[in-house]
């Protein structure tokens, strides 16, 4: 059994579904994030949000998954301001569905001033309403700067409680920042980039398994959706116990995540499909 | 072969067990990054740039024989300001920073 923490299903098959389902996958939560292109309007991220809260949930009970999401605009669509404050804007009024678990993946993509203020923005937003956060850092060359960039934005809102905040796809050189300034870490496990099953378990071997969780983060490029039981191999593979890999995989992402109060990992009867959307 | 003191997280493995569940695959990708030295070197002449610069960089730090290669060789392939560049141009990422700037 475990559970999968940043998935992005809407990108994803019904056999990707099955798999991971006959893999042990119980619950997910989905990130909003970039789609591969710019939305040309805001409506465009309305039109998101209600997939995120309606349809994307109702696909996912079909297979036995509990499906919570995040909401935002990501990093890589903050370069203009003001379109990224009209999609803030449509936020709130989502905030109310029952999946919804935070803010997130909010966080920097390459640094730029557009994009803190952006970042800043939604962290005021998650401040406001008392939210959880889930935080995307960089890709590759610029991960050690973003992630000391954005921990020491979120310093500057003293509500945020940084257990309440996770910072995500942490590799070797940033780990040790995100959890010495009591923060909950994630690992994402991909085939090229980011981390593979065999680092990240390095990582909780180096770091210890306190606050840390691991994520397929499966999506419309490269990727693995099953990599999470992958990692448990992995972790069986060196004789870890079996209590630690349900920690790690299971335990740690339901501590997290309970404190927005909607999440569950209970187990669901799969639904049948509605043939009346 | 020597025995590894035994880690809080990693209890049963001793260094010797690690080479026997792993040296196969590694000597795979070791091959592997042989094999894509020996593909630039066919493709004939040139110069290298900041991205195979820094990939023969972190090639001597595997063999510095100091600990915590792979989070050293990751700080040597980031971008080591310290302050946010004034606009993004692009959204991709290279792989590892260019010291001689960036294309954003």
């Amino acid at each position: 059994m475990y559970i999968d923490p940043h998935v992005h299903m809407v990108s994803r098959s019904t056999d990707d579904y099955v798999h991971m389902a006959r893999a042990g996958c119980v619950a997910i939560t989905e990130p909003a994030f970039w789609a591969g292109y710019d939305r040309s309007s805001p409506q465009g991220f309305f039109d998101y949000f209600r997939q995120l809260t309606e349809s994307e949930p109702r696909r996912a009970a079909q297979y036995g998954i509990r499906h919570h999401t995040w909401l935002c605009i990501n990093p890589k669509e903050s370069e203009d301001p003001v379109f990224a404050r009209e999609v803030i804007a449509l936020i709130p009024e989502f905030l109310k569905k029952e999946n919804v678990l935070g803010i997130g993946e909010i966080g920097l993509n390459k640094n730029s001033r557009n994009e803190m203020e952006i970042l800043e923005a939604h962290l005021q937003l998650a401040s406001d309403h008392n939210l959880l956060v889930l935080v995307h850092t960089p890709h590759l060359e610029d991960k050690l700067k973003g992630t000391l960039l954005i921990l020491d934005a979120i310093r500057r809102f003293p509500k945020l409680d940084p257990g309440r905040v996770l910072i995500d796809h942490v590799e070797e050189h940033t780990a040790k920042h995100v959890l010495d300034r009591g923060f909950w870490c994630g690992m994402t496990l991909y085939p090229d980039t980011k981390c593979t099953p065999q680092r990240a378990v390095d990582i909780i071997e180096t770091y210890g398994s306190e606050r840390i969780w691991m994520n397929s983060a499966g999506d419309w490029g490269h990727s693995d959706p099953i990599a999470v039981p992958k990692a448990q191999m992995e972790m069986r593979r060196r004789g870890h116990l079996e209590s630690l890999v349900r920690q790690v995989t299971f335990g740690n992402p339901q501590r997290f995540l309970s404190q927005s109060g909607r999440f569950s990992a209970e187990p669901l009867q799969p639904t049948a499909p509605d043939i009346t959307r | 072969m020597s025995e590894a003191t035994p880690n809080l997280n990693h209890p049963s493995m001793t260094r010797a067990q690690v080479v026997d569940a792993y040296f196969m695959e590694h000597r795979a990708r070791l091959l592997d990054v042989a094999a894509f030295l020996d593909r630039i070197d066919r493709a004939g002449s040139g110069t290298d740039d900041f991205r195979m610069n820094a990939y023969r960089g972190a090639i001597a730090l595997l063999l510095d024989g100091k600990p915590e290669r792979t989070r050293r060789i990751l700080e040597l392939l980031s971008d080591p300001s310290t302050t946010p560049i004034a606009a993004a141009h692009v959204k991709g990422a290279t792989g590892a920073h260019n010291p001689i700037g960036k294309v954003h």
